[in-house]
């Protein structure tokens, strides 16, 4: 743990994590009104540092005592930037969910940092709690339950403007609720009808009006589309290219199909038990992969050309991703690795540009945290 | 209407058995009958597998791909489903004209399944030893004993790690990737001709799902097995398939060799579900999106199921069900095991 911080701790000079500006505010009514200044194009909005969430393991049934802790989250550091997309990657159970759990201030974090507009949301509270939740939505992964079942679209899609009633005055609402729903594609008219009588893309794009309702900047989508069939996948991926272009918004987009994400991403991180393996541009990741995980995952994926099954060098990697209560000592990739050595078991290798492409204009020189690094094509035959 | 009955790269038949497909499923009908109206989930399929060869069924939910698989399986819930019309044949014989008793012979021995959700196709309650050993012990008489040491055989084979020390544990103690080789190990057990997979990785994480199908794959080519994959992921089909059958709204809407298919589809939902799937290899510019949603089943367009989401409808497509025609190249020499269900197949493939 100690040594990944050290890697991570602001003030490396990595393309990916920026030196931290904290705003120096005290009142709540400066805290409030600083986070809801607005961020340049390109600046980063959103800074996570050193992130930690452990959920404890409990044994006995009256006196409960600590037997260890999932560590579900373990030093996660990254920026958004102002109008990016940023996808985080993984297999199920390497944190994602958490993080952006986290990130929505849903779950409590462990330790670390979460700096939205220069101010960590894990310590805010109140009416500074509120704004910053008013400008950080989220949409879910599963739209059958994630809209409640006996409320009408209009009334999910307005119950935000309940919460943060500043945003909309009460005569608006039904007004602002139609127009979120011609904004998303849906028929205004549907505002009176039930979650049930829509397809599983329309409850989807209902859900994306709800997280737009109160203009937020960041949108922390979870999985949103990996419900939908083939067909409707693209829809919805579509509108929300449009809806950044047109509010101007942020969004993390976690998801484990890789090629949805190469779609929609600028930046992509990849998880692997809790900690970030490794992140770069879109092309840094896709064409040049230098982490043996991010290569063995990107062989996996099917590619839709017959063509290419001979073509293509496949890494299938043995066994199961281990237990996050109990990960492995050093890399925590090495029990599957193929290249792992004695050094992986005994040194958590840091998420940092590698070494050998230090100071060297190739793609390859972007943040991965493995000791032998080395560039190798997966996506491509032959 | 065409069958699809070659492909250029089908593997000899196994030795000592007639040369006829596999299985050959004939103008299949199924309707639900249901409170709102009859629901016709599939409506006149036709296709055929040979051993060794793997056929993929592709088509989105609702499209009645898993119907198909139920009534060949014969696991349909009688009623509210009902075949009114079509053959299912199985070396030749027609196992809907079948009795029950026969067609449970075949069930399991000959034609086995795997499921999609392996946790909820297991029972929790009994231990997977147990459970892949009923095979043995209810199609061929063995003891318990002989039944476990089997069971500890097939874990060995579909490559799970100390099958001896794990046979009496329970599914929940197992991980998805390991799950769902059980169930590849329970439909491999008596050695069946015809394995149908439904959707049988869906549920995984795509560096488990290229073991699982590395597996499957290396397993067919063992035992020489027929294969139906039913699968809506154009990747996995591009990987596995020798041949595609395409289903919307309860019929097959267009058949071909794999290669072909991804080449020149010749049916314009063919070509959009192609469309709008994003690579992993390049970066596009916007997706192409199939507009609309899929039918609801209880109230089918009329003409072409797919008129009110096509590009080229015309109104012949909203009047006349377009049949499933074979597709030839320009000059008119017919492509082998091509078809496809469109009024304007022609402007389709050939532009």
């Amino acid at each position: 743990m100690a040594e990944t911080t050290k890697a991570t701790e602001p003030g490396d000079a990595t393309p990916n994590v920026s030196p931290l500006e904290v705003a120096d505010v005290h009142s709540v009514e400066e805290k409030v009104a600083a986070l809801d200044a607005p961020v340049e194009r390109g600046e980063p909005i959103l800074q996570v540092r050193n992130l930690v969430k452990h959920f404890p393991l409990t044994q006995g049934i009256i006196v409960k005592r600590h037997v260890g802790a999932v560590k579900a989250v373990d030093g996660v550091s990254f920026d958004l930037y102002q109008g990016e997309t940023l996808g985080i990657v993984g297999e199920s159970g390497c944190g994602k969910s958490t993080v952006a759990k986290v990130l929505m201030n849903l779950e409590k974090a462990t330790a670390g940092e979460v700096f939205y507009k220069g101010q960590d949301i894990t310590k805010l509270s109140g009416r500074a709690l509120k704004a910053v939740r008013r400008n950080i939505q989220m949409i879910f992964q599963d739209p059958y339950t994630s809209l409640n079942p006996r409320m009408t679209v209009g009334d999910i899609i307005g119950e935000p403007f309940d919460i943060h009633p500043e945003v909309a005055p009460k005569g608006d609402r039904r007004q602002r609720v139609r127009e979120l729903l011609d904004v998303v594609g849906l028929n205004p008219e549907y505002i009176n009808r039930y979650p049930h009588q829509f397809s599983g893309g329309q409850r989807q794009r209902i859900g994306i009006a709800r997280g737009l309702a109160l203009n937020p900047e960041v949108i922390i989508c979870d999985e949103p589309v990996s419900a939908l069939d083939v067909s409707v996948q693209a829809q919805v991926i579509n509108l929300m290219e449009r809806l950044q272009d047109e509010f101007n918004l942020s969004y993390v987009f976690i998801a484990h199909d890789l090629s949805i994400v190469r779609h929609i991403s600028d930046r992509v991180g990849v998880m692997y038990l809790g900690r970030i393996a490794e992140i770069g541009s879109d092309e840094q990741i896709y064409e040049h992969p230098t982490h043996p995980y991010t290569q063995a995952l990107l062989s996996a994926v099917p590619v839709p050309d017959p063509d290419a099954r001979e073509g293509r060098e496949r890494i299938i990697l043995t066994g199961d991703v281990p237990s996050p209560a109990n990960p492995p000592s050093g890399c925590s990739f090495r029990t599957r690795c193929w290249k792992a050595q004695d050094k992986c078991a005994e040194e958590t290798p840091l998420l940092a540009v590698p070494e050998r492409f230090k100071g060297v204009d190739t793609p390859a020189a972007h943040e991965s945290a493995c000791h032998f690094a080395e560039e190798k094509d997966v996506v491509h035959a032959g | 209407m065409t069958i699809i009955d070659q492909t250029d790269a089908v593997p000899a038949p196994r030795d000592g058995e007639s040369t006829g497909p596999l299985l050959d499923v004939r103008d299949l009908h199924v309707e639900f009958h249901t409170r709102e109206g009859v629901v016709r989930a599939v409506n006149g399929v036709n296709y055929s597998v040979n051993s060794g060869e793997t056929l993929a069924v592709l088509g989105e939910s609702g499209s009645g791909k898993s119907v198909t698989a139920q009534a060949i399986m014969g696991i349909l819930d009688m009623p509210p489903a009902r075949i009114p019309q079509g053959e299912i044949r199985f070396h030749g014989r027609d196992m809907l004209a079948m009795s029950e008793e026969e067609r449970r012979k075949i069930r399991g021995a000959r034609i086995a399944m795997i499921f999609q959700d392996a946790l909820s196709s297991l029972n929790p309650v009994l231990s997977v030893g147990f459970q892949l050993g009923e095979m043995f012990r209810v199609h061929q008489g063995m003891s318990r004993k002989d039944a476990k040491a089997k069971a500890v055989e097939l874990m060995d084979r579909v490559k799970i790690p100390a099958a001896a020390a794990r046979v009496n544990d329970y599914p929940h103690q197992f991980s998805g990737g390991m799950r769902q080789r059980i169930m590849i190990a329970m439909a491999l057990a008596l050695e069946p001709d015809l394995i149908i997979a439904d959707e049988p990785t869906t549920a995984l994480d795509v560096t488990v799902q290229a073991q699982v199908m590395d597996l499957l794959a290396e397993l067919q080519r063992e035992y020489r097995m027929g294969l139906i994959l039913i699968t809506h992921d154009l990747g996995v089909v591009a990987d596995v398939a020798d041949k595609i059958a395409v289903m919307y709204a309860g019929r097959i809407v267009e058949t071909a060799p794999v290669h072909e298919l991804y080449k020149r589809p010749a049916h314009p939902y063919t070509r959009g579900l192609l469309d709008s799937i994003p690579r992993l290899d390049q970066k596009g510019q916007e997706l192409y999106a199939i507009k609309g949603l899929p039918p609801n089943l209880l109230k089918v367009p009329k003409g072409c199921a797919f008129n009110p989401r096509c590009d080229r409808a015309q109104d012949v497509c909203r009047t006349d069900v377009p049949p499933l025609v074979q597709v030839t190249e320009r000059d008119g020499t017919a492509l082998p095991g091509r078809a496809s269900a469109c009024h304007f197949w022609k402007e389709t493939i050939h532009g």
